[in-house]
């Protein structure tokens, strides 16, 4: 049981987040489909290659980096807290 | 330097020839007429720490040498007609990357299978450019098998001081036939810088060989820099021999072994007082126009010989541009013009003053 | 404290050094970005980018060397094996990889890349396998699936006209001289994290010298495909990957 809060808490106050290059981003979206909490959503807005991008929404960041593994354009970074 | 005489075939001096040069890379398969050159670059890349690969085809064989080439080394390949008809799309490449190697091309009987005698049908091929695009080859001509080492040690040099493919243009006749040579036991091979090879990037920038040149205009800039590189191989590698021109009424042309037949029906000829002179070109392509040209001045006529239904007369009457006549006496598909043949067909040109 | 990830979970171009920083012009959620990147990542975490010399196809990866921040070469198509045969004799020391689609390894180029593997020559090949011609206007390859469409195969491909999707891998394992064999594919995270693993111990075969690896990576190509991304992505897990199967074909 211990081990289990113990991820919880670390899980709790582990500091992640993407960034996204909006203006390099194709719009293929597998990074949208690949995300495991669903944090990531279409932009409403055109992108300077005309295409709608990818972009962060709401939610907790994990810092997984399956959408900066999966993202062709290498548009993805990711930072978290180490 | 020491220097040692011996019996060879034209197939061994060439590649002997490749060995002084400093050959490290020779990919070949196996077709006839050129067969001893392959066996013996096994042998002597061997004891030479050089490479040599029996490549599964001709075609893969020339893309070996590609890389080889790339990666900065002497290289080599040769095959007979068949064969460098596969090679062509490789050696376009190799052009158009600027890559030096040695191809040698032990001519047989075509068009198709053939048959193993003899050739010298692919003139055109190895001196108009063979594949696709806009290339030439220094193509060299040898006729003795002390050529066939000679003229090989030429080619190394002139492909690394270019960065370009030559052809060595040989025949049958002159790969399968035995004559004394003389082998120098050493000699130091022209080194030239290679600033381009592959090698790896360590401490300086990444270096890329390629031919796709996409961006407008680089193409056509890549091929006028081609070109112009051409141009100055066509002014400073022109070699030819011309024996009893500066007399003759009649200038006979031809090169490679059919020029030795030729040299010896002029002997007769002239046994016979008959003003006969021989030109040989040496290299095909750059062609010796100048020679002709001038020799054009004295001559009344011209007769080209040649191991095929007529390819190298159409450069001579390129360079004679209809100044005097020209007229061709040739044999196909193996067969081999005599001595006695050759005279025959000069006392039947009569009306040359003869 | 936030602070950069290294290497390969972050952007790829501010930190993987064998990687130019530059876009590319691959088409959206094609499968070529993934790869460049992922053998770009194993020649940085090997140290061994100033030894590396690649040779790069004919097709839609042409221009690799404009992404690549090492010594290339083209080759004619198909003859790729043969040119990386020729640098790799004269230099051993060199690491030499060739990177063919499916039209150059398995069509055009199928007598060079099997008598490369014969004779055992420590390469390494990373083979794409998108199913189609991209660079010609999707035409059928020899790994089209049965009854996919593409501009050659508008009805689908017919077995009896087209005849058979070729599994290359499994013909190259048969051979002696060949010593890493796997297939994977880019149209997840997770198998992306697998086909890095993949392209990482066939670059390790060849530093150990122990002969020829190939890693076939099944990649989508939605464009000629006719689908999305996502789509095209779906495709090869139920699809493309159940026709050829992932995983380990051969290692010694």
């Amino acid at each position: 049981m211990g081990g289990w809060v113990a991820i919880t808490i670390l899980r709790n106050n582990f500091m992640a987040k993407i960034k996204i290059n909006k203006n390099k981003c194709k719009g293929c979206y597998l990074c949208v489909v690949n995300c495991p909490n669903n944090l990531i959503k279409i932009e409403k807005e055109l992108n300077i290659k005309g295409i709608k991008s990818a972009c962060f929404s709401e939610g907790k960041c994990t810092g997984c980096a399956m959408c900066a593994v999966i993202c062709p354009d290498g548009a993805i970074e990711v930072y978290r807290d180490i | 330097m020491s220097k040692n005489r011996v019996l060879m075939c034209g197939n061994e001096a060439c590649g002997e020839g490749a060995v002084l040069a400093g050959c490290k890379f020779y990919a070949g398969y196996p077709i006839t007429p050129q067969n001893e050159l392959t066996s013996y670059m096994s042998k002597r890349m061997n004891e030479t720490l050089g490479v040599f690969i029996q490549s599964e085809s001709e075609t893969s064989a020339i893309n070996m040498v590609f890389g080889a080439s790339a990666a900065g080394v002497r290289v080599m390949t040769s095959s007979s007609s068949p064969g460098i008809s596969l090679k062509q799309e490789g050696i376009s490449y190799l052009s158009a990357c600027e890559l030096p190697c040695v191809i040698v091309n032990m001519q047989r009987g075509g068009p198709g299978l053939g048959n193993i005698a003899p050739s010298q049908g692919d003139y055109f091929q190895s001196v108009k450019g063979g594949g696709h695009g806009d290339y030439k080859l220094i193509v060299l001509a040898p006729a003795s098998v002390q050529d066939m080492l000679d003229l090989t040690i030429t080619a190394f040099d002139l492909a690394d001081k270019y960065r370009m493919p030559v052809l060595i243009l040989g025949d049958g006749l002159l790969g399968q036939m035995m004559e004394p040579l003389t082998i120098p036991s050493e000699i130091e091979p022209k080194h030239y810088d290679k600033p381009w090879a592959l090698t790896g990037c360590k401490g300086r920038e990444p270096r890329v060989i390629k031919s796709l040149l996409l961006a407008d205009g680089a193409l056509e800039e890549h091929n006028k820099h081609l070109q112009e590189k051409f141009k100055i191989i066509k002014e400073v590698e022109v070699y030819s021999q011309s024996f009893n021109t500066k007399d003759a009424d009649i200038i006979i042309v031809a090169y490679g072994s059919v020029a030795r037949i030729a040299k010896a029906a002029m002997t007769l000829a002239r046994a016979k007082g008959l003003k006969v002179g021989l030109i040989r070109p040496i290299t095909l392509w750059p062609f010796p126009d100048k020679v002709i040209q001038e020799a054009c001045a004295r001559a009344k006529k011209f007769l080209v010989v040649e191991m095929s239904a007529g390819q190298m007369v159409e450069d001579v009457r390129l360079a004679v541009n209809g100044k005097v006549e020209v007229d061709f006496y040739g044999r196909m598909g193996g067969g081999v013009p005599g001595e006695g043949e050759i005279l025959k067909h000069i006392e039947s040109l009569g009306g040359a003053g003869v | 404290m936030i602070q950069k990830k290294d290497t390969a979970l972050k952007n790829a171009e501010a930190s993987v050094k064998s990687l130019r920083a530059v876009e590319h012009h691959y088409c959206a959620g094609c499968g070529h970005g993934i790869i460049h990147r992922l053998i770009c990542e194993a020649i940085d975490e090997y140290g061994i980018r100033d030894r590396v010399i690649a040779v790069a196809p004919v097709g839609c990866a042409v221009i690799a060397y404009e992404y690549w921040n090492f010594d290339v070469t083209e080759a004619a198509h198909g003859r790729t094996p043969a040119v990386a045969t020729g640098i790799k004799r004269v230099r051993p020391n060199n690491i030499v990889f060739t990177y063919q689609g499916d039209g150059d390894l398995a069509a055009i180029g199928t007598a060079e890349i099997i008598h490369a593997a014969n004779r055992g020559e420590n390469i390494t090949v990373i083979f794409v396998n998108n199913g189609v011609y991209g660079m010609t206007g999707g035409q059928m390859a020899p790994t089209t699936l049965a009854g996919q469409k593409t501009s050659t195969t508008m009805e689908g491909r017919s077995l009896r006209r087209d005849g058979y999707p070729l599994k290359i891998l499994e013909m190259l394992a048969v051979l002696p001289g060949v010593k890493y064999v796997e297939r994977v594919a880019v149209n997840s995270s997770h198998e992306v994290l697998r086909a890095k693993r993949a392209i990482s111990k066939a670059f390790k075969m060849q530093i150990d010298g122990k002969g020829f690896s190939i890693v076939e990576v099944l990649s989508m190509c939605p464009t000629y495909w006719g689908m999305t991304p996502i789509q095209a992505s779906d495709r090869i897990k139920n699809d493309v990957a159940i026709f050829y199967p992932l995983g380990v074909i051969k290692s010694c």
